[in-house]
Parts: structure tokens; C-alpha cells; sequence
């Protein structure tokens, strides 16, 4: 058992609203805003990437910790919007950060990619050290290629977030967890290199909505929880209609699962660290159980 | 509609929300009966109703596209 130590982010500062992606889209913001609950999404800068946007929320976790990249033992990026094929943007944000020559281990894993880079860093950071797990992603430049898909290009937006994960000690517990992947339906959300990105999206949300909620309901009932015991559901910030139905497949408040989708758009694999960065920025650690969750086509898990 | 299709129009009018009876061919989605966020629902209410239990591998949304669509998935799994 791992112990989560702080978390981080970095959200570019360039606001896209709805009224100036409907104008290139060819709809009303009205349509966009119902459609996925998103007002406005975060662009990242030219010359700003993956690697950029990685460190600056890596660096902001660090700094809530007051850890020294020194001290690190293991550092794992989540990106699937890498900008090339290798090497990954691992190894240049330990080297950025001045992590000297640990490991540094990718994972190009869209969506739920910041809740596996948890979950292994929860069994890493015992033989490794504390595991700085990042999550980043420049979706703008994907979601925006041509030929344009609105239903695609509406959701997405930039930004990274980061926790640490150490062995010793934390302001919580990691104290279970459960992950699965499912290649089966691989095909329903899929980026080739150089093309736009294909989603079938009536498939993506009934996988979702089906596995999201089954995967947190194994979770707690491993720890025998009950749903309306949990603090908050810190989960991928997929789409607000998806958050809510899940919501209430668990019985529970909508208002217990944190949304900052509104503001940030769906930044895939790092939106979940993002939700969590700023929920705890703001609130107290209470005693009751927090739990995140992430769901793909591929993947799926939640751990507490 | 038979008695099976009638239960299944109601179950896709408690899914949808929506105070239609859609035709047996009719599909949900291009009609705008049933939204991607309702077709989860639908796919538990049917499990509840007819006491099954739908695999992950047929989290298909073409096997529920329409009550004709559904039926055969039914009869499928008889």
C-alpha cells in the first residue's frame, strides 16, 4: 500500500468557448453545450506540448509536496497525444525537471491512462521510491484535423495534471484498486498516426457507462463501502451527461462526483489528475473515502 | 405490437424519457427516440426485465437499434 503525497496541474491559458469553435464547426454553442456540458476547454500555445504542459504540473505537484526532483525514484507520463512515436515524453520531463537518470516509464494510454499510472505507481513506489505520475495531453491538435468531426472536436481540450506517490507517507491511502482492458472494442476510439481521431461515439458511452460504474461498484464492494459513504468520485472528465448517468447508476448524488468539465473540456488521460489537483486544492482531506475512476474503450478502473 | 414488443416500447420510453411508442422497425437513434446517454439504461432495463444477463462482448449498439433489432438479440440468447 502507496500513500498519495499531493497532486498538480497546468492548464494553458488560452480560453476556446463554445461560440468561437461553433463558428469553425458550423453549430450553435448552444448544440455544443448540450451535447457534453463543456463551455469552454483550454488550448495549448504554438511550441507548447505535451512535454511543457508535463513538466509545469509536474513542477506545481512538486512544489505542493516540497519534494525535490532529486528525490524522486520513478516517473511515469501519461500521454496518448504524444507528439512523436518515440521516444515518449517520459524521459524529457525527468530530464526537465532534473530527475537525474531514474526511470522514467511512458504510458500512451488515452483517457485512463492517469488512473493506471496510479495504480502501478501504488506497487512501484515501494521498490522504486516516491513515483511522480503525470498525466498530459495537446488533444487540440488531434481533435481539430481534418476532416473535421464535430462530435469529436467539441469535447477536447489541453492541459496536464500530477500526483505523487510515495511508500511511506501521504495525506492518504491508496488502499485498493481495480483495472481492467478490454481490446475487444479497441476499434470504437482510435488515433492512427497522422490521421484524425475515429469515434464511435454511441459505442465509447455505452461501454462507459456500462464499465465505469461496474468497475467502481467492484471497488468498493472489495472494501465493502457503500456508494453513499464515498467523500467525492473523482473521475475522467469524459462528458457531463455520461458523469451524471453514472452518478446515478451508483444511487448517488451528481453532486458527489467532481466536475471541472465545464471549464477544461475532456483532457483525456490527464483530466482526472486535473479534477483531483483542484479538488484538493480547496478542500480539507476528511477521513471518508475518495475514489477515481477512469473508463476507455480499453480500459477501465478505479482505485481509492 | 405483440405483448414482448410492448414491453420493450415501455422500457425504452422509461430509458428515453420520452412519451413515444416507437415502431417495431423504427430505429432509436436516427429517429431520436434514445440518446447514447439512455442506451446504457435501456441495456440494464432489459437485463432486469427478461432476466438476463448482457456480456461486455455484446455491448453492441446496433444489437439495440431498433425493438425488431432487440427482439432478435433476444431470441438470440434463448
Amino acid at each position: 500500500m502507496a500513500f498519495l503525497k499531493a497532486f498538480g496541474k497546468y492548464l494553458p491559458e488560452r480560453r476556446v468557448t463554445n461560440l468561437e469553435l461553433a463558428q469553425r464547426l458550423d453549430c450553435t454553442p448552444e448544440w455544443i453545450l448540450g451535447a457534453c456540458g463543456i463551455e469552454e476547454r483550454r488550448f495549448a500555445a504554438e511550441g507548447e506540448g505535451v512535454v511543457e504542459m508535463a513538466v509545469a504540473a509536474a513542477q506545481d505537484c512538486l512544489g505542493r509536496a516540497g519534494v525535490q526532483p532529486s528525490d524522486l525514484g520513478m516517473v511515469i507520463v501519461s500521454s496518448a497525444s504524444a507528439e512523436q512515436r518515440f521516444p515518449g515524453p517520459a524521459s524529457s520531463v525527468a530530464t526537465r525537471l532534473g530527475c537525474g537518470q531514474i526511470p522514467a516509464w511512458d504510458l500512451p494510454l488515452a483517457s485512463a491512462g492517469g488512473l493506471f499510472g496510479l495504480a502501478l505507481a501504488n506497487d512501484l513506489a515501494v521498490r522504486y521510491g516516491t513515483v511522480l505520475v503525470v498525466a498530459a495531453e495537446k488533444m487540440s491538435t488531434i481533435s481539430l484535423r481534418e476532416p473535421l468531426d464535430r462530435n469529436v472536436a467539441i469535447l477536447f481540450g489541453d492541459g496536464a495534471g500530477a500526483c505523487l506517490v510515495s511508500a511511506t507517507s501521504g495525506f492518504a491511502a491508496i488502499t485498493g484498486e481495480a483495472i481492467h482492458s478490454d481490446g475487444a472494442f479497441a476499434a470504437d476510439l482510435r488515433l492512427n498516426w497522422g490521421g484524425p481521431l475515429q469515434m464511435n461515439g454511441r459505442a465509447v458511452i455505452l461501454q462507459a457507462g456500462r464499465k465505469l460504474p461496474a468497475g467502481i461498484a467492484e471497488v468498493l464492494a472489495r472494501a465493502r463501502i457503500l456508494a453513499a459513504d464515498v467523500e467525492v468520485f473523482l473521475v475522467h472528465q469524459a462528458n457531463k451527461n455520461l458523469i451524471d448517468r453514472v452518478a446515478q447508476s451508483l444511487g448517488v448524488p451528481a453532486d458527489r462526483f467532481y466536475c471541472n468539465i465545464q471549464r477544461f473540456g475532456n483532457t483525456s488521460s490527464a483530466s482526472m489528475l486535473i479534477a483531483a489537483a483542484e479538488y484538493f486544492e480547496s478542500r480539507p482531506m476528511t477521513a471518508k473515502p475518495v475514489v477515481f475512476a477512469a473508463s476507455a474503450p480499453a480500459s477501465t478502473g478505479a482505485p481509492f | 405490437m405483440d405483448e414482448r414488443q410492448t414491453v420493450l416500447a415501455a422500457l425504452i420510453r422509461t430509458a428515453s424519457r420520452q412519451d413515444v411508442t416507437p415502431q417495431v422497425d423504427q430505429s432509436l437513434f436516427d429517429s431520436g427516440v434514445l440518446d447514447s446517454f439512455a442506451l446504457p439504461d435501456l441495456v440494464s432495463a432489459i437485463e432486469r426485465e427478461f432476466h438476463i444477463v448482457i456480456p461486455d462482448s455484446d455491448l453492441n449498439p446496433k444489437k439495440f437499434e431498433s425493438i425488431a433489432r432487440i427482439e432478435r438479440y433476444l431470441d438470440s440468447r434463448q
